[in-house]
């Protein structure tokens, strides 16, 4: 049946399923052409991280002295990086990604929502890569993980389904309005100094702590640094808050995604 | 019901087409404009996609009526921004048809398909789709330049709709029938276009859906590869399955289906028999050969130009005018000539062209030892050509009449100047019709037997 209708389902999951080996092969076509013909190849994952490392230990270190829970700045920021890198380029990847596979979803037909979530998986790649130089780090400064590294899955999930929402939300007013690319680039360098990357939520007074947690960010990043660093008890705090706000963004995200699907091709 | 493959109902597809922007004659004005500007980008953007309230299906002539709380940007005495790419079209195709759908640039055809694809939604009206649908609009889509052959086989099928297990057990099928098997492992750009054609084609030509809609894919490659995807459409359309075919190569679309839409300006203008359908497609203004006057000046035609061909027309024996001739029957061409100088002696003819752009047959004045003229400055001359009749294969060929100096510069020719569609009846007095088949002229020869007794 093809008809113009207002869609209310918010994923359709038989289809999903039928086509999933397209997003298998999606995923590992990002992977695959990201690092070709580069000399450096995969280390790139880890040099995005590194350098902004170096220059927030230098700036915030160093200089500004900027208070990092009672551990080495370097492996702070560090911890914190890694989970926020991922954020950042699955959401800018997802935001993007509708108006650069034009190509794909004006010639031929499969689940839309698909291509925002490439990204979300295929950035997993490049973060894992980068936890193995956070474990190169950590054994520098002899640092060890307490228990709740149990929980990193958890935290990983939170993140992921937050990109998921908030992409597919991006992506679709993108397509639209072409105004949100632009705002991409400098939202992120907003979000990322608001996010507790270069400094530590704990210096937060305690009657907007929990509040704050509504940013899913913060749980996870200060979730990250209280997992492998040993700063701290897991803030369940902020990331209960945090998960309320994936949630919600994903249920809207995908609504609104669905709901502006069908003009995808004819606005593109 | 089960009997249906596609049934479209009063299907319309309307886009919004960019109208000149409003100029500003004041500086206030302009000023007032760029403030307001944002507004009306927003409100321009959205309205990218919906139609509420749009009247009237005369593209550019209705004005739109207020859409919910919008007030519309189009006073009455504008040109409306909405264009109706399909407007009210209904047919029915039953499983196992071959339907060709033609028409001019701009008819609707690719948005017809396209909403057949889900690729975009219809305005109003809508299309039910019995079974699964494989698309060929593009050939190659999604194909990666960075990933190899192999790599881009599986992205290419899965994105058509194939699952993993299915594109493995076809792979070495799918390798062979493209035959770049030596590059499979090399990375797709570089592979010459034809190679990345013939491999992208390869993958959809294993697709094996319910119904198959193909958009124009013949339109690149070589003949070879022409030929071999038609041979391959045959096949899905001799096993049972339903086939939608595009495309403005009137010669397939006469080999493949048995069924013929012609679409005009977002309408269905017949819907039936591929040689009728063919035949009014060419009527519809693309075909204006046929008929006698040339309207088109003849400015970069080859030629010296020192004389000018006026008019070429198809008639039947008896003078009447015609565009089907039957096979073998006789016919007459008439051409219309005019001279601006002096021509001693005049040498003339028509070459004939299969749809492919194969020259057949060149009927030419001096070839028979005649010579025509002279002629003077200001004459025109009216030449009626006599054919007793073609041993042609059934199908659309192309007429270029032309003239020249005896001996010297040809003046004009006019290349596709008549349009004749062979039909099959005349020549062979018997029932069957004689079908397209692979060759380009037909022939009678005596066939003698004699039986021999088999010695035991």
């Amino acid at each position: 049946m093809i008809e113009q209708k207002a869609v209310w389902k918010l994923v359709d999951w038989r289809e999903c399923l039928e086509y999933r080996d397209l997003l298998y092969f999606l995923v590992l076509r990002d992977v695959t052409v990201l690092y070709k013909q580069t000399v450096l190849g995969i280390a790139w994952a880890v040099l995005n991280p590194f350098f902004s490392m170096v220059v927030f230990t230098v700036i915030f270190g160093m200089l500004l002295k900027v208070p990092s829970d009672g551990k080495p700045y370097a492996v702070f920021s560090f911890a914190a990086l890694l989970p926020w890198t991922y954020f950042s380029q699955s959401l800018t990847g997802a935001a993007n990604s509708l108006i650069q596979g034009t190509s794909l979803f004006t010639k031929v037909y499969f689940p839309r929502v698909f291509i925002p979530l490439v990204p979300v998986f295929s950035k997993l790649v490049d973060f894992a890569i980068a936890l193995v130089f956070l474990v190169a780090l950590m054994l520098w400064y002899h640092i060890s993980p307490s228990w709740n590294i149990v929980f990193l899955p958890v935290l990983l999930a939170l993140m992921m389904l937050t990109s998921t929402g908030f992409g597919l939300f991006l992506a679709a007013l993108a397509i639209q309005y072409r105004d949100v690319r632009h705002a991409m680039a400098f939202a992120i360098q907003a979000l990322m100094y608001a996010a507790p990357v270069v400094w530590p939520a704990s210096k937060l007074p305690a009657s907007v702590y929990l509040w704050y947690g509504l940013y899913p960010m913060a749980g996870v990043i200060e979730g990250f640094r209280a997992a492998l660093l040993n700063t701290g008890p897991m803030p369940w705090g902020l990331i209960g808050m945090g998960a309320i706000t994936s949630v919600i963004s994903f249920l809207l995200g995908s609504l609104y995604f669905r709901r502006t699907e069908r003009c995808f091709a004819d606005v593109a | 019901m089960s009997d249906l493959a596609i049934s479209v109902e009063s299907l319309s597809k309307a886009y919004r087409i960019g109208l000149k922007e409003q100029e500003h004659e004041t500086l206030l004005g302009a000023v007032t404009g760029w403030f307001k500007s944002p507004f009306q980008n927003f409100r321009d953007v959205r309205n990218l996609s919906r139609f509420e309230g749009v009247t009237g299906k005369g593209n550019g002539q209705a004005a739109e009526a207020s859409a919910k709380g919008a007030a519309p940007r189009t006073s009455l005495s504008q040109p409306s921004d909405v264009f109706w790419a399909l407007n009210d079209v209904s047919f029915k195709v039953k499983h196992g048809e071959a339907v060709g759908i033609i028409g001019r640039n701009g008819a609707g055809k690719s948005t017809l398909l396209k909403i057949l694809s889900r690729i975009t939604e219809p305005t109003n009206g809508r299309a039910v789709v019995y079974g699964r649908v494989g698309s060929l609009l593009e050939v190659g889509t999604g194909f990666h330049p960075d990933l190899t052959g192999r790599e881009n086989v599986y992205l290419n099928g899965t994105i058509l709709g194939m699952r993993k297990h299915e594109i493995d057990e076809k792979f070495d099928e799918i390798i062979d029938f493209s035959g770049v098997e030596q590059f499979i492992d090399t990375p797709v750009k570089r592979y010459s276009s034809g190679m990345r054609v013939r491999l992208a084609f390869s993958v959809a030509a294993h697709l094996e859906p319910e119904i198959l809609i193909v958009d124009e894919v013949l339109a690149v490659g070589d003949m070879e590869f022409q030929s071999k995807c038609l041979g391959k459409m045959e096949d899905v359309s001799g096993s049972g399955r339903t086939v939608l075919f595009v495309s403005h190569n009137l010669g397939a679309v006469n080999q493949l289906c048995s069924r013929c839409v012609v679409l005009e300006h977002g309408g269905i203008a017949f819907d039936g028999d591929v040689g009728s359908g063919i035949d009014v497609y060419q009527r519809s203004g693309y075909g204006q050969r046929t008929s006698s006057a040339y309207v088109a000046p003849a400015e970069g035609r080859p030629g010296s130009a020192q004389g000018r061909i006026l008019a070429a027309d198809l008639q039947d024996d008896q003078g009447r005018p015609a565009d089907c001739i039957g096979i073998g029957e006789p016919f007459q061409i008439k051409l219309r000539l005019q001279f601006f100088s002096r021509l001693a002696r005049m040498n003339m003819g028509v070459q004939f062209h299969s749809s492919g752009g194969v020259p057949i047959l060149n009927l030419r004045t001096d070839s028979q030892g005649l010579v025509f003229g002279p002629y003077e400055a200001g004459n025109e001359v009216e030449v009626i050509i006599k054919v007793p009749g073609l041993p042609f294969y059934p199908g659309l060929y192309q007429l270029e009449p032309w003239f020249g100096e005896l001996d010297g510069k040809r003046i004009d020719q006019v290349p596709e100047g008549i349009s004749l569609v062979l039909e099959g009846r005349g020549l062979y007095q018997s029932e069957r019709l004689i079908q397209q088949g692979r060759g380009l002229v037909m022939m009678d020869c005596t066939w003698a037997e004699t039986v021999k007794q088999a010695s035991a």
